[in-house]
């Protein structure tokens, strides 16, 4: 086993792990953190999508000792006071889920892409996402809810409170 | 999947790093930035007793200037490659093809070294450093090797390392003034290459004065087409070029696989060498 300290959403945890342990597993098995879904398992589709250490990373190809020191922000950790993101209320805004699987990896991927081009093209959002894979919307819809937060049309608050309370 | 069970080490000095590879034997597997080994463990398509995470050794990341060399870290990540201005300018073909590697969020964690100690030939970063006639350096407990990138790749996922000695950089002549331009073939974003091309050229006066060819996954490891560069010396307008690109298979000996027969990767060579050289040059 073998110790690491890891900060998760802002919470610091201390815990001895097996070496070999992913760093997805330790969030959803150890943590209970089960927002970051497990998708493919082959590092292609991008579902397990987190920020570690202010980049993205996909979660089943990071062991949680490799997190040791570093500092974790899931889908879960993005509200503030129960208040979404820009990003989450335009996925909701211009249904850019259907199932929902790939929305939190879209989400931190998005948040990523954003972060390095704050006015992407539609093209630059396509090739930007192409670590995460879709099987629902056929993608449109999620390149419209990353350029609108890109182009600042943000939700209305009262439609963010009202999808809250169909979700809580 | 959960990767079989290791013992886990993460040495904190390149001598530390040395050491314990050497005395864990054959047993041991480097891990860098985990991109390529944690699949195959995950796959549970390798077994290591140990695994030496070199990833927190400082001093192997970062780009600097040696005269007419660059010295790439070994791990250098992906994204910090194509970031860097000092690669941009003076070893353009890199920055270029390390932009189709995978996708931002594997980039993010993925090493330039850690991609050519892998020495899967269906890498995109292997016949890069080939074309660049490149140098790698290694370290071992005799001491610093530096091995040409043309006698690093010795077989499928093999490459001339020994097992207690690490890649700690990479030396990339500069090539101001060079065109250049990576041409790959992909089923879909983020799969292997089913062939890919590297293509450098040279010109003079508008024609090709010199042109180096590498290839992915035309063989068990990258490959240079001497053909190719020979026919294409003197090229000067996109009809020659696709002349020369013809003889981008010859010698080479590709797989067959899932994807495609050794005749369409030869198809795919010969198409792939034009367009990469066309879009070098700008004559197309």
């Amino acid at each position: 086993m073998t110790h690491i300290s890891v900060t998760v959403d802002g919470t610091t945890y201390e815990d001895e792990v097996e070496p070999r342990l992913l760093l997805v597993h330790y969030l959803r098995d150890r943590l209970g953190l089960t927002g970051t879904p497990i998708g493919c398992d082959t590092s292609n589709c991008g579902a397990c999508t987190v920020e570690l250490d202010g980049a993205s990373v996909k979660s089943c190809t990071v062991l949680a000792v490799q997190a040791d020191g570093g500092e974790v922000t899931t889908v879960q950790g993005l509200a503030r006071d129960g208040e979404w993101t820009a990003l989450q209320c335009a996925f909701h805004e211009r249904h850019a889920l259907q199932c929902g699987y790939c929305t939190p990896g879209m989400i931190m991927a998005a948040r990523d892409l954003l972060r390095e081009n704050p006015h992407p093209t539609s093209d630059e959002v396509r090739k930007g996402l192409e670590g995460n894979l879709c099987r629902c919307t056929g993608y449109q819809n999620i390149v419209r809810a990353v350029l609108a937060v890109a182009e600042g049309e943000t939700a209305p608050a009262g439609q963010a409170a009202s999808a809250r309370e169909v979700t809580a | 999947m959960i990767p079989p069970a290791f013992d886990y080490a993460r040495p904190t000095s390149l001598d530390e790093a040395v050491r314990t590879l050497a005395e864990a034997g054959e047993d041991a597997k480097v891990l860098a930035g985990g991109q390529s080994l944690l699949p195959l463990l995950r796959l549970r398509l390798a077994f290591p007793e140990l695994v030496v995470d070199v990833g927190r050794i400082p001093g192997l990341r970062g780009v600097r200037e040696d005269g007419d060399t660059l010295v790439i870290g070994a791990l250098t990540t992906h994204h910090e490659v194509i970031q860097d201005p000092l690669v941009r300018r003076h070893a353009g073909l890199l920055a270029h093809a390390t932009e189709t590697v995978a996708d931002p969020a594997v980039r993010h964690r993925g090493t330039l070294g850690g991609s050519l100690a892998h020495a899967d030939p269906a890498g995109d970063l292997p016949a890069v450093v080939l074309a660049l006639e490149a140098e790698l350096v290694a370290v071992g407990p005799g001491g610093r090797r530096t091995i040409p990138a043309r006698e690093f790749f010795a077989d499928y996922l093999q490459s001339t390392l020994a097992p207690d000695e690490l890649l700690v950089e990479i030396r990339v002549p500069k090539r101001d003034g060079w065109g250049f331009h990576y041409e790959k073939f992909h089923r879909v974003a983020q799969s292997w290459a089913m062939v890919g091309v590297a293509a450098l050229v040279r010109r003079d006066d508008g024609h090709i004065a010199e042109a180096r060819i590498a290839l992915t996954n035309m063989g068990a490891t990258p490959l240079r087409a001497p053909a190719a560069e020979e026919a294409l010396t003197g090229a000067g307008d996109a009809a020659a070029v696709a002349r020369a690109a013809q003889s981008a298979a010859e010698g080479t000996r590709p797989s067959r696989d899932a994807s495609a027969s050794p005749e369409y990767r030869a198809h795919l060579a010969r198409v792939l060498t034009k367009r990469a050289v066309l879009a070098a040059t700008g004559m197309g």
